[in-house]
């Protein structure tokens, strides 16, 4: 893939590592701000990432915001239309899942419907387009992955924000003291009476144990949930682009590969963007309701 | 692949975005939904109660058509029979005028003729009387036959 890459000749594992690479800046000891030479440093940005996801989400606000401005209750337009059955969607699933009262469990899930979404799609852009432009015939920018949910810093961003809320509703629902009471008493009830007090330390060690895993179990599982399927998906992307350096039979076939894969990323796609919005939602309404 | 400060990029980007969703796109959609599933609704029961309005109205204007028939005929019928009794009244009040008018002139005939006679009487008594004068002055007088000039005067 050494023409396409621009980078003079190159072997498969250095085109895919370069597919893999974040852009990124970050502050160097020496006080100066630098690129790409962040290796161990917290305080980095992957600009890339977080310009992608900036600009999607921007186009995800745009887009819904001049539907909802020239909402006609008359005859809706197509394209008003179709943005009306996604939130459909969302507030259907939101109503069958979230029985409490809350003005941001449904504008919160539509989105991260639509903001996942549309990340996820750009998993459909040929993974060399973007790049190749940028790195050739733009402004020479070395690194670019346009995918931000392949990155697993902005998944798991999105899913502290649920982390946050969960707590917050925990919070708002139960009291303040609900959330260590919750993580004490269960699964296993201790018992405070007769010779069974002597036990209850240890089952309530236990059951800490056993319930801050599972909470922190929710984001983890959540945000590596998405970026796994995406990361498989744009790796996979990426093999099927290596076959087009080959000769005229393996490129052909790299073309076919590219389109099947395509095709069922599709489903991916939508599939872990409704999957993360729903179990935001299930999250959410499980530390809202009452006991 | 490192774990760096974009994780708090991107919870301060989905912060964000969430509350511009929730101030500025979700109210004016969701609004603009359940209203005009609200107006479908209630087109769709207006459909149902006109549909059923216009039997009905059908079924009353068909009613008044049977009454105003109805009426028509009955109309009809008193006119042709207020028409008959008119010309009949009109014959009858004929009849009795010109009996009346008829016995009038009777009347005033039989009493032009009566007063003719009467005075018809008279000249002919007095033509009698005043002959009989000029033949008794002749030869009597007049009064020696009075009782038989008046006689005779009755008589005509």
């Amino acid at each position: 893939m050494a023409a396409e890459g621009g980078h003079g000749p190159q072997s498969s594992a250095e085109y895919i590592t370069h597919h893999l690479q974040n852009l990124q800046l970050c502050k160097a000891e020496s006080g100066d701000w630098v690129w790409n030479e962040c290796a161990g440093n917290f305080w980095t940005i992957n600009v890339d990432s977080m310009f992608w996801s900036v600009f999607l989400g921007t186009i995800f606000f745009l887009l819904f915001r001049a539907i909802a401005k020239k909402s006609s209750v008359g005859k809706p337009t197509k394209v008003q239309a179709a943005l009306e059955i996604v939130v459909e969607i969302v507030d259907g699933s939101v109503k069958d899942t979230f029985h409490g009262k809350s003005r941001l469990i449904a504008p919160l899930a539509l989105t991260i419907f639509a903001w996942v979404l549309l990340m996820n799609f750009m998993d459909l852009i040929p993974v060399d387009w973007i790049p190749v432009v940028l790195a050739q015939w733009l402004f020479g920018i070395p690194y670019m992955k346009v995918v931000p949910t392949t990155d697993v810093n902005v998944t798991f961003g999105m899913s502290i924000a649920v982390f946050f809320l969960i707590m917050y509703y925990t919070h708002k629902a139960k009291g303040p003291l609900a959330l260590w009471y919750d993580l004490a008493m269960h699964p296993i009830a201790p018992s405070f009476k007769g010779p069974a007090i002597l036990a209850a330390p240890l089952i309530i060690a236990f059951n800490l144990i056993l319930e801050i895993v599972a909470l922190f179990a929710k984001p983890l599982s959540l945000s590596l949930r998405l970026f796994g399927n995406m990361f498989a998906g744009e790796l996979i992307f990426i093999l099927i682009a290596l076959m087009f350096s080959g000769n005229i039979i393996i490129g052909a076939m790299g073309g076919v590969a590219h389109i099947l894969w395509a095709g069922f990323h599709i489903l991916i796609v939508a599939l872990q963007a409704f999957i993360f919005m729903m179990l935001t939602i299930v999250y959410l309404s499980l530390a809202s309701e009452k006991h | 692949m490192d774990l760096n400060a974009t994780i708090i990029g991107q919870t301060l980007a989905m912060i964000v975005f969430v509350w511009l969703c929730a101030k500025y796109l979700w109210p004016g959609i969701i609004d603009a939904l359940e209203e005009r599933q609200q107006q479908i609704e209630e087109g769709l029961a207006a459909a149902d109660k006109s549909q059923e309005a216009l039997v009905k109205a059908a079924a009353e204007a068909d009613d008044i058509v049977a009454e105003a028939r109805k009426q028509a005929t009955g109309i009809l019928d008193q006119a042709h029979s207020r028409a008959n009794e008119i010309v009949a009244d009109g014959k009858e009040a004929g009849t009795k005028e010109r009996e009346r008018q008829l016995s009038a002139a009777k009347a005033e005939i039989e009493q032009e003729a009566n007063k003719a006679r009467e005075e018809l009487r008279g000249q002919v008594s007095a033509i009698a009387v005043a002959s009989a004068e000029k033949i008794l002055r002749r030869e009597i007088d007049g009064k020696a036959h009075d009782d038989i000039l008046g006689k005779l005067a009755q008589e005509i």
